[in-house]
């Protein structure tokens, strides 16, 4: 006998864990989401009615719920490439000139080992050796141009226009998770499994966007071609939860570690349909899951993209809260993992026509 | 058309929080229309005359939303502190109350300022609710609030927390009600979100795709001690809007209007505005392209919680509206 879908969220265990690795290992530099498409494209396809790779490279899910109508189209997001660095100039002898890719931060750069190109040539940035700086280049952070990867003399496989990810491999900490790019391999993660658990009352729309730390732009052709009810995007948010240097109260958190999935209200790209807020926030407490208010502010998701397609898209967001984001390795807790990939099954069971309903009847 | 201002000004709306406005709107505007719908972002669109052979499919647009604050943190002794929603400035909240859209109230106010004439950034900033700890606070992370302060009528001039753009929806308000007969098919778009970037046209201007659209919005002022320098005052009549940083209006629809407003003798003024932009630009850059304008009404202290406008120019953009639209439209 299957069990009620209303209450059997799938659970993360070795298998996901894995999965989970092998896509946070991968490097899929925005432009570049190749590697990482490879693998989703391999898990989707026995569970998919249809799968397509569009003219950006989304990769496009579809299944129909089996229930009966009316079933609400709802679109799940989760971005497929990473921040990172391109080779833009060959100075010779192994060594590059570099840009970034994304968000990068050029003092996270310096000293750290990288993975160059499609077949992951080692590489580093060099830095500066403590025994050659002067007092104002301890004081300083290195300005890009003075970077250089250096993949060693005598590589002939590293050209300009390659990119490069830091070469930090997966690992699971006890409770927690370590890696170069769970933001965000742990939505398309999370997405994976909520398609291998597809909840029969929805018509699943999934996209595995590309592009989205340049600009959400993978999301925007994504939903144009979807056209969904609904959209709830899975990503990667920054916890800034360490406690303040003076033990005054931390006012700036954004969102902390081990408090459950954090829900967007409003960040600077989006304002959250106030029906889907309540709904997930209901579905929450329903269900007994932790959850958490991301601190409304900056920052913005492929909601921002996908809300505003064609006539407009009631949209969401919901993260998974991560220490350390856009560096050489996020830290994020199981946990978190688990409870938000069970928070967004059963806001797809527990979605009833009534929360969206189609027409003459707005945002309340 | 003084009460009308009064209900819509006193209304909270806070972008992406329109509901209370809307329903009011809406309640004023479902006997005079053919039919009045609410989009998948909250836009309420409504549909008024038939496009007769010589007609367009118009969009006209008025926000429903106002700029207000969201809560990020509740702390300790039950203070909250908050960010902005659209364009709000430290310098007109110290000292100023909010209402949150459950009804709770507060006063807005700064740490200890060091020194003490600088303006300080939001993030300095707390609303006191007259709770005494996290756990009494009446305020959760996420609720949103909008400033709160009665409307004053001084006469010819009018001052609210949100003229911006509340006058506007009552200009469109009172543009449906007054006029009769028109050769258009004209769409009134009171719209969602634009003061986080004009964002509830974006998707009303794709789902309505008209021959041509217009803005109602208020604009800036030039007419203010030492304030910027800028043509536009109060009471020199509506402003026809050249361009703004988001937008260069189309100048055959300019040239359009100030035939119309020259030959109804109604005062106007030419509008360029340096910054800050209207659902226009949104309108404007729609599928495939969409002719677009704006009409402003000129407003002092935008974007403050005591925002003022001439009642004669809110007035003369009502008649102009009504003869610009009871007429054919040639944009040549």
């Amino acid at each position: 006998m299957n069990p009620d879908p209303r209450n059997a969220a799938p659970k993360i265990g070795a298998e996901q864990i894995d999965l989970l690795e092998k896509l946070c290992n991968a490097c899929a530099v925005t432009g570049d989401e190749s590697e990482v498409r490879a693998i989703v494209l391999e898990e989707v396809r026995p569970h998919a009615a249809e799968v397509k790779v569009d003219a950006l490279g989304n990769v496009l899910v579809w299944r129909s719920g089996s229930s009966a109508e009316p079933r609400r189209k709802v679109m799940l997001a989760a971005h497929m490439d990473e921040v990172g660095m391109m080779l833009v100039m060959d100075d010779g002898d192994g060594l590059f000139r570099v840009e970034t890719v994304g968000g990068l931060e050029v003092r996270q750069m310096a000293g750290k080992p990288v993975w160059v190109g499609r077949e992951h040539i080692p590489g580093v940035i060099g830095a500066k050796p403590i025994h050659f700086m002067s007092g104002d280049d301890r004081r300083r952070a290195p300005s890009l141009e003075s970077l250089r990867v250096d993949v060693g003399s005598g590589s002939t496989k590293a050209r300009v226009g390659d990119r490069a990810t830091f070469a930090t491999r997966f690992q699971r900490i006890g409770p927690s998770l370590r890696g170069k790019a769970l933001d965000d391999r742990l939505g398309v993660a999370t997405m994976i499994e909520l398609l291998k658990h597809a909840p029969p009352n929805v018509d699943l729309l999934l996209a595995f966007t590309v592009q989205e730390e340049i600009g959400l732009r993978g999301a925007r052709v994504a939903a144009y071609t979807f056209d969904p009810h609904l959209a709830i995007v899975v990503d990667s948010t920054p916890a800034n939860d360490l406690p303040a240097w003076d033990r005054s109260e931390n006012t700036v958190y954004n969102c902390r570690l081990d408090r459950g999935p954090a829900i967007y209200l409003a960040d600077s790209g989006t304002i959250a349909d106030p029906r889907l807020a309540r709904h997930l926030l209901a579905t929450a407490e329903k269900h007994g899951l932790p959850y958490q208010v991301r601190q409304p502010g900056g920052g913005s998701t492929d909601a921002s993209a996908i809300q505003r397609q064609r006539e407009g898209v009631p949209s969401i967001s919901i993260s998974v809260p991560g220490r350390y984001a856009h560096t050489a390795a996020m830290l994020a807790r199981l946990a978190d993992w688990e409870n938000t990939l069970a928070l967004l099954y059963y806001t797809l069971t527990d979605l009833t026509a009534e929360i969206i309903p189609l027409s003459g009847n707005g945002a309340k | 058309m003084k009460d009308l201002i009064r209900k819509l000004v006193e209304t909270t709306g806070p972008s992406g929080f329109e509901a209370e406005i809307r329903d009011l709107v809406q309640a004023e505007i479902d006997p005079l229309v053919s039919e009045a719908r609410v989009d998948a972002l909250g836009n309420l669109i409504a549909r008024k005359g038939e496009k007769a052979a010589d007609g367009l499919r118009i969009m006209l647009s008025a926000h429903l939303d106002e700029i207000g604050v969201i809560a990020t943190h509740i702390d300790e002794m039950g203070f909250i502190r908050f960010t902005n929603i659209g364009g709000v400035h430290a310098s007109t909240c110290i000292g100023g109350r909010v209402r949150f859209v459950g009804g709770a109230r507060g006063v807005i106010q700064a740490e200890r300022l060091d020194p003490p004439d600088k303006i300080p950034s939001l993030d300095k900033l707390y609303i006191d609710v007259g709770a005494t700890s996290r756990e009494d606070c009446p305020v959760k992370v996420g609720d949103v609030a909008g400033f709160e302060r009665p409307f004053l009528d001084l006469g010819d001039r009018l001052v609210a927390k949100s003229m911006d753009d509340r006058i506007a929806v009552a200009v469109l308000v009172e543009v449906i009600r007054q006029l009769k007969d028109t050769p258009h098919e004209l769409f009134f778009v009171f719209s969602v979100q634009e003061e986080v970037g004009t964002r509830g046209a974006i998707t009303a201007a794709f789902g309505l795709d008209p021959d041509l659209g217009l803005a109602v919005d208020v604009t800036l002022t030039g007419d203010t001690p030492k304030s910027r320098f800028m043509e536009v005052c109060l009471g020199k009549g509506p402003a026809i809007k050249v361009r703004d940083s988001g937008m260069l209006a189309d100048p055959r629809l300019v040239d359009c209007m100030v035939q119309i407003a020259g030959r109804l003798q109604i005062p106007y003024q030419m509008e360029v505005l340096d910054g800050g932009s209207t659902d226009a630009r949104s309108i404007q850059v729609s599928r495939a392209g969409v002719p677009a304008g704006c009409l402003s009404i000129p407003c002092r202290y935008v974007h403050s919680p005591s925002e003022m406008v001439d009642y004669r120019d809110v007035q003369n953009a009502v008649r102009f509206l009504v003869e610009f639209l009871g007429g054919p439209i040639h944009l040549a």
